[in-house]
C-alpha cells in the first residue's frame, strides 16, 4: 500500500509531465489519481473529493495549463493547500494559569500516556502540573496514570473506591490547587463516540471542572471513521484541540486531515513514541508531506 | 466451541448505517426502486467509508456496474446481493476456528501495535476457554508499559484464571519461558501470552518477539502454536502494513479484529485477508470478556450490506 501510493502519485505526475500539452481533460484524470492516493492514505472520502475540487480551482487560477512543468506545479499547489488546511488555527494551549485540560477519546488511543506527556511539556513551560485519574473502568487505569506520575514526579490524584467521575474530577481539582498545581490534567476512560451514557459522563465532568482545553486524543492511523469520531465528540463535548498519537508508526495519517477538515478543531500535538518525552508540537508541513507520500513529492515540490 | 453468532451480528448492525443508507437510497431493501448513476456514486462512497480500500471497493463496484450495464432495472436489493457475493468470495476460507487439544499446553501468543486490545483479548480468550471447560493460564509478557502487569492481574483475578507474571522491566522472553513451565506443571490446556504493544516499524521491538519464540521452542518446538495479530478495527489501511510486517517477523497464524462495536466496519480486514490469507479467528465487540465472537463471513458480509438472511 505504501509503495503503491507513491507510485500512484508518480504515475499521475508522469502522465502530466509526459504530455507536451496539459489539457483540462488529462488534468482531471491526474487529479483523480491523486484523489485515490489520498483515499489510500485514509483521508475521508468526502474530504478527499472536496480537497481535489479546491485544488482543481487553484490550478485554473494559477495558469498551470500554460506552465512548462505542470506536474510539479500541481503537486506544489496540493502540498500548499494541504499545509494551509492542516495548519489553520493555533497549536498553542490557552495561555493562562491555572490551566485545566480535559483529555478524551476512543479506547486505547493514548490518553493516559498523553496525560503524562502533556504534564511534562507544561512543566517545561513553567507550570506545576497535576494529573487526575478519571477513568474508573479500565482495569488498572488508575495505576497506569499513577505510575507515570510517580516516575516523573508529577502530582497525582485518584480515588480507588469511587465510580463518581464528576466528583473525582472536582475533588482532584480542589486537591491539586491545594498542592500548588496550576496545570490540571484530567485523564478519562476510553469511550466510543456513540456510547451515549459514557459521552454524557464526560460532558458532566466537563461541566464540573470547566476545562480551558478539551483535547481529543486520536490514533493517527484511524480509518475513515475518524471523521465521525471527531465530529461527534466535538458536537457533544466542544473540543479545543486534537492530539494525534502513534506518529512514530508508518501510517500516512490521512485521518488527521479528515478530522481537521470536518470538525475544524486545530491539531495541537503529535505523540511520537511510548515515552513521556515523545511529544511534539504540531507542524503542518511535515504531516502534509507524510500524507502525500514523502520524499518524492517533497523533492518535486522543491524543484517546482 | 459454542457459537455466539447472533451477538456478532447485533454488534455490527449498530455500526452499519452507511451501508444501510446507501443501499436504502439505491432503493433495494427499503423501497425496492432500481438503481442509477447517482446511487452508484453513493455506493462508492459507502464502500470507501468502510475502509475496504481502493482494490476491494473497485472490485465490488465493478461487479455491480457490470450487472447494471446488463440490466438497467437492477434493484438495490440485487446490487446488495452482488456486493455480498463479491465480498464473500474475497473472504472465502477466512474463518479461523480453534480447537485446543493437539498440544498441552496449546500456546497462543497475542501480538500487535500499542493499544489494539491484546490484554483485553487475553482476558476474553481466557474467559472463553474457561467457559468451554478448559484450563487456561495467562503469561504476562508485557513488562514494559506502565501498570501492564496490574491490568492483566486484575483481569485474571476477576476471571479466576491463573497468571504468571514478573516485575516491571523484566525480560519478557523469560516470562514466556516461565509461563510455559508453569502451564505444563499445573496441567493447563491453553497458555495465553499477552505481549507488549509495539509498532511494526521498530526493529528492536520486533526482535524481542523473536526471542519470545526462541525460548518457547526450548519447551516445545512447535510453540507458539498460534500467533495472532490483534488489530484495532477502527484503524485504516495501516493495519494491512501492520499485518504484513508482523507476519514477516513472527510468522502469524491468524488475526483478531477488535472494537467492531464502534462505528468502524473493519474493512481493512478484507485487505489483510486478500493479501496474506491469514484466517480471522475472533472479533471483539466491547470491553467485557463476553463481548467476543468467532468471525463469521456470512454475518460480517450480510450485516455490512444489510442483506437479510
Ligand atoms: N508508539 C507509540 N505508542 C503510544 C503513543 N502514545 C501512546 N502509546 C501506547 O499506546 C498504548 C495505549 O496508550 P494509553 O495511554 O494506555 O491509551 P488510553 O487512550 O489511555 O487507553 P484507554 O484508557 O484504555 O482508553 C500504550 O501501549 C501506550 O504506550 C505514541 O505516540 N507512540
Ligand atoms: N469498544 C471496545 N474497546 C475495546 C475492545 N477491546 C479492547 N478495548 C479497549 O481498548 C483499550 C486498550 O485495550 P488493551 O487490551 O489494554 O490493549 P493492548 O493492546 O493490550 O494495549 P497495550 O498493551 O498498551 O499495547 C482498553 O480501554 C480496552 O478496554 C473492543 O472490542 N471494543
Ligand atoms: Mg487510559
Ligand atoms: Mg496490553
Amino acid at each position: 500500500m505504501l509503495e503503491s501510493l507513491t507510485d500512484r502519485l508518480g504515475n499521475a505526475l508522469r502522465s502530466l509531465r509526459g504530455q507536451a500539452k496539459l489539457t483540462e481533460e488529462n488534468m482531471t484524470e491526474s487529479l483523480q489519481e491523486v484523489r485515490k492516493a489520498l483515499l489510500a492514505a485514509d483521508v475521508h472520502f468526502r474530504v478527499a473529493r472536496e480537497f481535489i475540487d479546491r485544488v482543481a480551482k487553484q490550478c485554473e487560477g494559477q495558469a498551470v495549463l500554460k506552465s512548462v512543468t505542470p506536474g510539479q506545479m500541481i503537486v506544489k499547489i496540493i502540498h500548499d493547500e494541504l499545509v494551509s488546511l492542516l495548519g489553520e488555527g493555533s497549536t498553542a494551549l490557552e495561555d493562562k494559569k491555572p490551566l485545566r485540560v480535559l483529555l478524551l477519546g476512543l479506547q486505547g488511543s493514548g490518553k493516559t500516556t498523553f496525560a503524562g506527556k502533556l504534564a511534562l511539556h507544561l512543566r517545561k513551560n513553567g507550570y506545576t502540573p497535576a494529573v487526575i485519574a478519571c477513568d474508573v473502568y479500565r482495569p488498572a487505569a488508575i495505576d497506569q496514570l499513577e505510575t507515570l506520575a510517580r516516575d516523573n514526579d508529577i502530582l497525582f490524584y485518584g480515588e480507588r473506591d469511587s465510580k463518581n467521575v464528576r466528583k473525582i474530577g472536582r475533588n482532584g481539582w480542589e486537591w491539586a490547587k491545594e498542592q500548588g498545581a496550576d496545570a490540571i490534567i484530567f485523564d478519562t476512560a476510553g469511550r466510543l463516540q456513540i456510547d451515549e451514557p459514557l459521552v454524557k459522563e464526560v460532558v458532566d465532568l466537563k461541566k464540573e471542572v470547566q476545562p480551558d482545553e478539551s483535547i481529543l486524543v486520536a490514533d493517527a492511523a484511524l480509518g475513515q471513521e475518524a471523521v465521525n469520531v471527531a465530529k461527534t465528540f466535538h458536537e457533544a463535548v466542544g473540543l479545543t484541540g486534537i492530539a494525534l498519537s502513534k506518529l512514530d508508526g508508518d501510517t500516512r495519517g490521512g485521518a488527521a486531515l479528515s478530522m481537521k477538515a470536518i470538525a475544524q478543531v486545530p491539531i495541537k500535538f503529535l505523540g511520537t513514541g511510548e515515552k513521556v518525552t515523545d511529544l511534539e508540537v504540531f507542524h503542518p508541513d511535515r504531516l502534509a508531506g507524510r500524507i502525500l507520500g514523502m520524499g518524492d513529492v517533497v523533492s518535486l515540490v522543491e524543484k517546482a | 466451541m459454542k457459537s455466539f453468532f447472533s451477538k456478532f451480528k447485533e454488534g455490527l448492525k449498530k455500526s452499519t448505517p452507511t451501508f444501510y443508507k446507501a443501499f436504502g437510497k439505491v432503493g433495494g431493501l427499503f423501497s425496492g426502486k432500481t438503481i442509477d448513476a447517482d446511487t452508484l456514486d453513493e455506493l462508492e462512497e459507502a464502500l470507501y467509508m468502510a475502509d475496504f480500500g481502493v482494490e476491494t471497493t473497485e472490485e465490488i463496484l465493478g461487479a455491480i456496474r457490470e450487472a447494471y450495464r446488463e440490466n438497467k432495472e437492477l434493484r438495490g436489493q440485487e446490487a446488495a446481493q452482488i456486493g455480498t457475493h463479491v465480498l464473500e468470495s474475497v473472504l472465502e476460507g477466512s474463518e479461523g476456528r480453534i480447537e485446543p487439544g493437539a498440544h498441552k499446553p496449546e500456546v497462543i501468543a497475542l501480538i500487535g501495535v500499542n493499544g489494539s486490545g491484546k490484554t483485553t483479548t487475553t482476558a476474553k480468550l481466557a474467559h472463553l476457554f474457561k467457559e468451554d471447560g478448559l484450563k487456561p493460564l495467562v503469561g504476562a509478557c508485557d513488562t514494559f508499559r506502565a501498570a501492564a502487569n496490574e491490568q492483566v492481574r486484575t483481569w485474571c483475578e476477576r476471571l479466576d484464571v491463573e497468571l504468571v507474571a514478573s516485575q516491571h522491566g523484566a525480560d519478557s522472553a523469560a516470562v514466556a519461558y516461565d509461563a510455559y513451565a508453569a502451564a505444563k506443571s499445573r496441567g493447563a490446556d491453553v497458555l495465553i501470552l499477552d505481549t507488549a504493544g509495539r509498532l511494526h516499524n521498530k526493529a528492536n521491538l520486533m526482535k524481542e518477539l523473536q526471542k519470545i519464540r526462541r525460548v518457547l521452542q526450548k519447551h516445545d518446538e512447535a510453540a507458539p502454536h498460534h500467533s495472532w495479530l490483534v488489530i484495532d478495527g477502527s484503524i485504516g489501511s495501516n493495519s494491512i502494513e501492520q499485518a504484513r510486517v508482523f507476519h514477516e517477523a513472527f510468522g502469524l497464524t491468524g488475526i483478531i479484529v477488535t472494537k467492531l462495536d464502534g462505528t468502524s466496519r473493519g474493512g481493512a480486514l478484507v485487505g489483510i485477508y486478500r493479501e496474506l490469507k491469514l484466517p480471522i479467528y475472533f472479533v471483539g465487540l466491547g470491553e467485557q470478556p463476553e463481548d467476543f465472537q468467532p468471525f463469521s463471513i456470512h454475518h460480517y458480509t450480510h450485516a455490512l450490506f444489510g442483506v437479510e438472511d
